[in-house]
């Protein structure tokens, strides 16, 4: 039986925006450095292969598209590269997969956050790029604006994706910026020739010389090559322009279906925007589901403490994944059956930090292995290596 | 008597560091990063330093490949470090022409609150196309501009800083309080920055990160006095020293602040032997490895401006007059200015202790030194502290990462021994640390001056 990839996406305390208010959750500590090293602790405790760190230009809102003033709910980040490389020290296996965006930062930066973040971890280093869709945040720079999404446009993703098309083609042109950059520098390209005095060998530098519509960037990186060659890159995508940039950049999706014939379809949407792109048949796009989940070991707690975190937060959570309460064991059937349709894994975005993210780590887990569908240890000291990624040559490396 | 400010730097991308010795290790391995930045927290440092690199160097058209090359981003590596550390300040260097404001603020506020307000920020600027290239928007700035850029960035840093009030962060669970109204709402409109809406980060454990200037330039100084906690320079002699530190000290009262809120450390090394003669021996084979004879002449070439492979580098420099206006190198910030008043120094000390075209190099481009024994370099540095030609200093070992290692051992307990030096941290902040009060807000600060 092929095991399944199982990751965790942290964010603030829990997903559920009542969940801060919970017993047990630290409110107080979630811009420290120990809250933090707590949870990626647990999620390396439970095997996993990667955890994610959300990060957005603005701060959290209730609404999808528009700032909110709201202090009822949490608000505040931090950066999530700089706070995925504060963990890397303190875990050994474990995968470091932050977000940024890619709509206002420099690709420059982008590439040498994530190649010192891949350093400090020692290959551990994944990346989940994504577009700054709110307008609100073009402000914040001050330089340009983006467009302005209407309550219209939130009825349907493929509007959503329509609006944002722009901001998809200059994603894909920072994403193919950043991976030249890290293939720069040749893997052997520093070799102190202490006879000619040479601490690098020039020929295995190269200029990308990358000028697209929206980005111009020289090169080389100032950094070497990542010990991973690439970072894996994972794209969350919900329509057929995001579909069309996992497929042409990406090593890994996140989808987010609701049944397992929602899953079937999107799978077939992302074969679709495979071949649209040309992407090769043997380049492996992993596929994993999003789901948000309430775990409890008794049936009928998880949707009771759902019903009360709506209560307290006085609206039902909606998300765009599907929204699962129940037990550990019942969780465990619906990964399987969803597997079936063809995923390779699933992101877990707990709902209540730490309840839910110890309840995967100490139930969900041990279930999985049970039926043989879960790795019982670490088996490769890189994120590629877990996620049964190639590393890649480089653009530049002679050809075997 | 005063204390002496200690902080460390990563020996980076230039001459000076010595990787042919066998005991050089990698300079990207984050063993390395962790190795001296443990090093400096045993010695309890104020801080360790990262310098920054937004372009590989070119000479001649082709990237230079004698030195080092090769580092990643600062802030990335200080975060990480700053889960291996508990007391020791870390700083970065961040480019004010190639950034935005809010990103930077919230990276550094971010670093502030992994490390427990541990972080600093070197606010440097930048005029080249050349680094411009590797940017969406290229290299655009006027010279002129820079520093009135780099002032406005960094005020609007602090207003960002400023957006969340100490307390905003309730977490008050029962009555369903997150945060206060208004938390994190700014605007700044000025003319190289208009931003305006909501800061994502709250409030930095030290108000704002400390704040540093590296630069000796008339705008530099100015900079620096009306808005910077740390100074670095890199005045060797006593007389040189002493006369920066009145100077900048003296440009402080203008911007309403004390002489001790800016704090002026030089950038040194240092070379110890267990007799003078060793060291003297050892500072002499140290020269010998960082500037060897390719090294001797590109350093040539950037400062002639013209090809001279034909030279021998054990010979006399050469006749040929230098070519003040031609761009050999790039990514260099030697030898920008004032190249024919460079080139006539050499010449004079060349001629007046004759010495090749490498001994001339490494007598000219050494950085300040304390040489000697480890208590002759103790005494050294306490001169310089307690007659105000410095208020500490920052170490910049030849060797990564074991460079630090005699300082610590050697030196440092001499020091505390004397009573100029902490034993134990006293505080939990680079703050603490650097004995500074805490930030003026942004609103009580002076408009921003137009630097010229």
């Amino acid at each position: 039986m092929t095991r399944l990839h199982l990751a965790v996406a942290l964010d603030d305390t829990g997903w559920h925006p009542a969940s801060w208010r919970e017993p047990g959750a630290r409110p107080a500590e979630v811009f420290t450095a120990r809250y933090w090293a707590d949870l990626v602790r647990e999620a390396e405790r439970g095997l996993l292969d990667f955890v994610t760190v959300e990060d957005a230009l603005g701060p959290q809102s209730a609404a999808f598209h528009l700032p909110d003033d709201r202090t009822d709910q949490l608000r505040g980040r931090l950066d999530a590269v700089l706070l995925a490389a504060s963990l890397a020290p303190l875990t050994s296996h474990i995968g470091l997969v932050p977000t940024t965006n890619v709509t206002h930062t420099e690709p420059f930066h982008l590439s040498t956050g994530i190649a010192s973040l891949d350093h400090a971890s020692r290959g551990r280093a994944g990346w989940r790029p994504q577009i700054t869709f709110r307008a609100a945040d073009a402000a914040h720079f001050g330089r340009r604006t983006t467009p302005q999404l209407t309550a219209a446009d939130l009825r349907d993703p493929e509007l959503i994706a329509a609006r944002l098309r722009d901001l998809f083609a200059e994603a894909h042109e920072v994403v193919e910026a950043v991976g030249l950059l890290w293939d720069s520098w040749e893997d052997d390209a520093e070799i102190r020739d202490r006879p000619t005095g040479r601490f690098v060998d020039r020929d295995k530098l190269h200029r990308i010389d990358f000028a697209g519509e929206h980005v111009r960037v020289r090169g080389p990186s100032i950094t070497p090559r990542p010990p991973q060659g690439r970072p894996p890159i994972t794209v969350l995508a919900h329509a057929s322009t995001p579909y069309e940039l996992a497929a042409a950049r990406a090593d890994l999706v996140y989808l987010t279906p609701h049944s397992r014939a929602g899953a079937v379809t999107e799978l077939a949407a992302v074969d679709r925007a495979r071949q649209l792109v040309g992407r090769p048949p043997g380049d492996p796009l992993l596929a994993f589901a999003d789901l948000v989940v309430l775990l409890d070991d008794r049936p009928g707690r998880a949707a009771a403490r759902l019903r009360r975190l709506d209560d307290t937060d006085g609206a039902q959570y909606t998300s765009d994944a599907e929204i699962f309460a129940g037990t550990p064991g019942d969780l465990a059937d619906l990964l399987l059956d969803l597997r079936a349709a063809g995923l390779d894994g699933f992101r877990l975005r707990p709902a209540v930090l730490p309840h839910d993210l110890a309840a995967i780590t100490t139930a969900l887990v041990p279930e999985l292995q049970r039926r043989g569908a879960f790795r019982t240890g670490y088996e490769a000291a890189t994120l590629r290596g877990l996620l049964g990624l190639p590393r890649p040559a480089g653009r530049w490396a002679p050809r075997a | 008597m005063k204390q002496i400010h200690l902080a460390a730097q990563l020996p980076s991308v230039q001459h000076h560091t010595v990787w042919s010795d066998p005991r050089s290790g990698s300079q990207i391995a984050f063993d390395s990063f962790e190795r001296l930045a443990r090093t400096a927290e045993r010695g309890r440092f104020d801080f360790f330093f990262l310098s920054e690199g937004l372009r590989l160097r070119e000479h001649k058209g082709r990237i230079h490949d004698l030195d080092v090359v090769g580092r990643p981003e600062s802030l990335t590596v200080l975060s990480a470090l700053a889960a291996v550390t508990t007391r020791l300040g870390l700083a970065a260097t961040v480019n004010s022409t190639f950034n935005e404001p809010y990103e930077v603020a919230r990276r550094l506020a971010t670093l502030d609150h992994l490390s427990g307000g541990r972080a600093g920020w070197n606010v440097v600027t930048s005029w080249d196309a050349f680094t411009g290239e590797n940017f969406r928007r290229g290299g655009y700035l006027a010279e002129a501009d820079r520093y009135t850029r780099a002032a406005e960035f960094l005020r609007a840093a602090r207003t960002l800083w400023d957006s969340w009030r100490p307390g905003d962060v309730l977490a008050d669970a029962s009555a369903g309080r997150f945060l206060r109204d208004g938390a994190g709402r700014f605007a700044h409109h000025g003319r190289h920055f208009d931003i305006a809406g909501r800061f994502t980060t709250p409030r930095p454990p030290q108000g704002h990160p400390v704040i540093i200037q590296a630069g000796d330039s008339e705008q530099g100084r100015e900079f620096a006095a009306a808005d910077a906690d740390v100074i670095f320079s890199r005045h060797s002699t006593l007389e040189g020293g002493r006369a920066f530190y009145r100077d900048v000290k003296g440009r402080l009262a203008r911007y309403g602040r004390d002489p001790a809120d800016l704090k002026i450390i030089p950038s040194v090394t240092y070379v110890l032997g267990d007799t003078p003669a060793e060291a003297a021996e050892r500072a002499t084979e140290l020269g010998r490895a960082q500037v060897g004879p390719q090294t001797a002449l590109m350093l040539l070439e950037a400062l002639w401006g013209r090809d001279l492979s034909d030279h021998d580098p054990d010979g006399p420099l050469p006749r040929l007059d230098p070519r003040p206006d031609a761009v050999l190198t790039q990514g260099h910030t030697e030898y920008r200015k004032g190249r024919a008043e460079t080139v006539r120094r050499w010449r004079e000390l060349a001629d007046a202790r004759g010495l090749s075209i490498r001994e001339t190099v490494i007598a000219a481009t050494a950085r300040p030194t304390f040489v000697g024994t480890a208590r002759q370099i103790a005494d050294a540095m306490n001169e310089f502290v307690q007659t105000d030609a410095a208020d500490g200093f920052v170490f910049v070992p030849h060797l990564t990462p074991t460079g630090l290692d005699e300082l610590v051992d050697r030196v440092v307990p001499l020091l505390q021994e004397m009573g100029v030096h902490r034993a134990e941290y006293t505080g939990p902040t680079l703050r603490d640390h650097l004995g500074l009060k805490p930030p003026r807000e942004s609103r009580d600060r002076p408009a921003v001056k137009e630097f010229r």
